[in-house]
């Protein structure tokens, strides 16, 4: 059987490089022996399917936002997946789609698909830099990533977070970033993301297949990376 | 030009209708002549101008005009200024010499513009270049300046006008969001507006909002001749409302944004040809067409391009100088024989030697640029050495390098460096090219094999390894 990672709606939501989220969690597959292929849907091709194993969504511009939950929301079979347990991954525009409610920069209030319990408003300046974070989630530890958005998320009181964030801003001012609700993982954190937190793309996979998964052995850049990030300069020189 | 049949009224919206454009050509020809500040120019002169037949050389006004003593002082404080940076080695001097000159003379800008022909070039990609491009075909016609080292704020406009006083036209290279600042001192005879995509994602925000800023400035600029891209509906909107634009098909752009309309939210089809969305916006006919042969202008003549300047990119680039050139009295055949002598633009594509190895230096600052250059390094199988930093000029965010595709250099030589060497090292992991990390490109190069290189560089990484070699 071949993994079927399917990556959302790039031409909506795909120009903070979040569609390296897929990419890494193929080639995880693929490490392992593994056989995994990248699905990618456009919006041309109208729904999202729903015979996917694992789904990912990225960050865009607010405009697509709109397109994308259109698009989102006539893919009955996606969402009855999603039901099922299969994973999702939402980062930052792909993260406020799937919440209750957001407001986009010209003042319009858009539904989103109602997933997590989320919701989104702009702040008054765009929130830029490097994260770090403690999951919430086991064995995933910190997690390392940058950030780039103008919307503040607050999610509700029931839900989880992904992290607790220690550098950085996150959802909003509460020092958490993203949600976790059953399989479904929300951040705000590009790098990509799991390029950056081998343990939380090793977990999406466990999720995915209903299994564990052999250890690999790590390509050294990933921790080297992991490292400089978090003891990065606090300030870009010129 | 196709689709003749389409609702005028639309076409007509978007400078589409064959009467209109030739009547916006004519126009286009009717840039003010060099006036001294204190002679304005008045639309009666303009009116003379329009009845005049397009095709003509230009006379040579020397644009030398009287100045005030507070843009005197501010000129020669402002030289000073350079001069003093140069001789304690801080470089060319030049953004500091208009630096200290705007100080004094904040309405300067302005004042050194008046009485010339101003072409400002701006987009997220290709200005430096373009701008090159575009002085060299203004030189077929008449002396330019130009801000040859990409300096394209306020500061290095000053430089480039400083350096040849008299020059009757100047090519400016213009920030993207500066363009609006600009028009407000600068009445310009021609803009170029090349594409739009998002670049350097932490600091400039939506490409959305860049459009609108540039539609302002081009409101701002109801004489000046637009040169826009036509394929890149964010240009278009920007340009769609404007009276004089003459359209460039460049080819679809790659990035996946453009898939919106920027008007409207909805999903656009048909990009890679004739584009439309229902909101009415949609792919103006084409009056320069850039093909594999070459260029197709106005007067439908197939023109070869034959360029040293390497790749399609550079083609379009060429092609926008080209329709400057042409819209400002110069002859195609001049400018394209200027155009073709080109070998580099501010180092850009310039093959060097260093540290004992022949390297062909290649800028690419954002996704779009990156596609580019990797279209150019895929065309042989050199050695690569690939520069990443995240400097504020380059933008904080590097996460852009996922965007684009780097499994084609498996099997070559790769080596990478920059402050972000890690990024593109996991980076190249992913895509299944083995690669090695390198402390300072200088040392890198030493340790490559000894044959023909190809260095891609981000801004800052490209700069320092341009200026300062050991270091780099």
């Amino acid at each position: 059987m071949t993994v079927r990672v399917a990556h959302v709606l790039p031409d909506l939501l795909g120009s903070h490089g979040d569609r390296g989220n897929a990419l890494v969690l193929v080639r995880r597959l693929n490490w392992r022996g593994i056989a995994a292929e990248q699905v990618t849907v456009h919006a041309a091709d109208g729904h999202v399917p729903g015979n996917c194993d694992l789904y990912v969504l990225g960050g865009g511009e607010d405009i697509a936002q709109v397109a994308a939950v259109r698009v989102l929301n006539r893919s009955t079979q996606l969402l009855r997946t999603l039901r099922r347990g299969v994973p999702l991954l939402g980062i930052s525009s792909g993260f406020q789609v799937l919440g209750e409610s957001f407001v986009t920069g010209d003042g319009a209030r858009h539904e989103g698909l109602g997933l997590v319990d989320a919701s989104t408003t702009p702040g008054t300046q765009r929130v830029t830099g490097e994260v770090t974070a403690d999951s919430t989630l086991p064995r995933v530890g910190t997690l390392t990533g940058f950030e780039n958005h103008l919307g503040q998320t607050r999610i509700g009181a029931q839900e989880q977070p992904l992290g607790r964030v220690t550098s950085g801003i996150g959802n909003d001012e509460d020092t958490t970033d993203g949600v976790v609700h059953g399989h479904v993982v929300c951040s705000y954190l590009h790098g990509p993301l799991l390029a950056r937190n081998p343990k939380l793309a090793d977990l999406l996979l466990e999720w995915a297949l209903g299994e564990p998964l052999e250890p690999i052995q790590e390509p050294p850049e990933i921790d080297q990376l992991r490292r400089e990030r978090s003891c990065r300069p606090v300030r870009a020189r010129k | 030009m196709a689709e003749r049949g389409r609702d005028r009224t639309t076409r007509g919206q978007f400078g589409g209708a064959d009467t209109e454009r030739a009547h916006h050509r004519e126009a286009a020809h009717a840039v003010p002549r060099p006036t001294p500040p204190s002679e304005p120019t008045t639309s009666t002169e303009v009116t003379q101008e329009r009845e005049r037949a397009p095709q003509r050389t230009w006379t040579l006004v020397p644009a030398r005009r009287r100045t005030d003593v507070r843009s005197l002082l501010a000129v020669r404080i402002g030289r000073a200024a350079a001069m003093l940076s140069r001789v304690c080695g801080f470089g060319g001097g030049g953004t500091i010499g208009g630096r200290v000159a705007l100080a004094v003379q904040p309405d300067l800008l302005r004042r050194l513009t008046t009485g010339r022909r101003v072409v400002l070039v701006t987009g997220t990609n290709g200005k430096t270049t373009t701008t090159q491009l575009t002085a060299e075909a203004l030189r077929a016609a008449a002396p330019a300046v130009t801000n040859a080292t990409g300096d394209n704020m306020p500061a290095g406009h000053i430089a480039a006008l400083l350096q040849h006083r008299n020059a009757p036209f100047a090519a400016l290279e213009v920030d993207e969001l500066h363009l609006a600042r600009v028009t407000e001192q600068v009445e310009p005879a021609v803009i170029v507006l090349l594409n739009l995509s998002p670049d350097q994602l932490d600091r400039v925000g939506e490409v959305r909002t860049v459009a609108t800023s540039l539609r302002g400035a081009l409101e701002r600029s109801p004489r000046a001749h637009v040169i826009a891209n036509r394929d890149d509906p964010n240009v278009v909107l920007a340009a769609a409302l404007h009276p004089a634009v003459t359209w460039v098909s460049a080819g679809p752009q790659r990035r996946a944004d453009t898939w919106i309309c920027p008007q409207c939210g909805s999903i656009l089809t048909n990009l890679d040809q004739e584009w439309h969305c229902s909101c009415g916006l949609h792919c103006p006919d084409a009056d320069w067409v850039v093909t594999d042969a070459g260029v197709v202008g106005p007067d439908g003549v197939q023109r070869a391009l034959e360029l040293r300047l390497p790749g399609h990119i550079n083609r379009v680039n060429a092609t926008f100088a080209l329709a400057v050139g042409t819209s400002l009295g110069a002859s195609a055949e001049d400018v394209l024989q200027r155009v073709r002598g080109m070998q580099q633009a501010s180092g850009r594509y310039a093959e060097v030697r260093l540290n004992g190895r022949d390297v062909r230096l290649l800028l690419a600052k954002n996704p779009a640029s990156w596609v580019e250059m990797l279209d150019l390094i895929g065309e042989h199988t050199r050695p690569v050495l690939l520069l990443v930093n995240s400097r504020v000029a380059d933008g904080q965010e590097v996460s852009w390098l996922w965007e684009v595709d780097f499994d084609f250099l498996a099997g070559r030589e790769v080596w990478v460096g920059g402050e972000r060497a890690l990024d593109l090292a996991v980076r190249l992991r992913y895509a299944g090219v083995p690669c090695r990390v390198t402390e300072t490109a200088w040392q890198a190069l030493g340790r490559m094999p000894e044959e023909d290189i190809d260095v891609l560089a981000n801004y800052t990484a490209f700069r320092d390894l341009l200026t300062s070699k050991e270091g780099a």
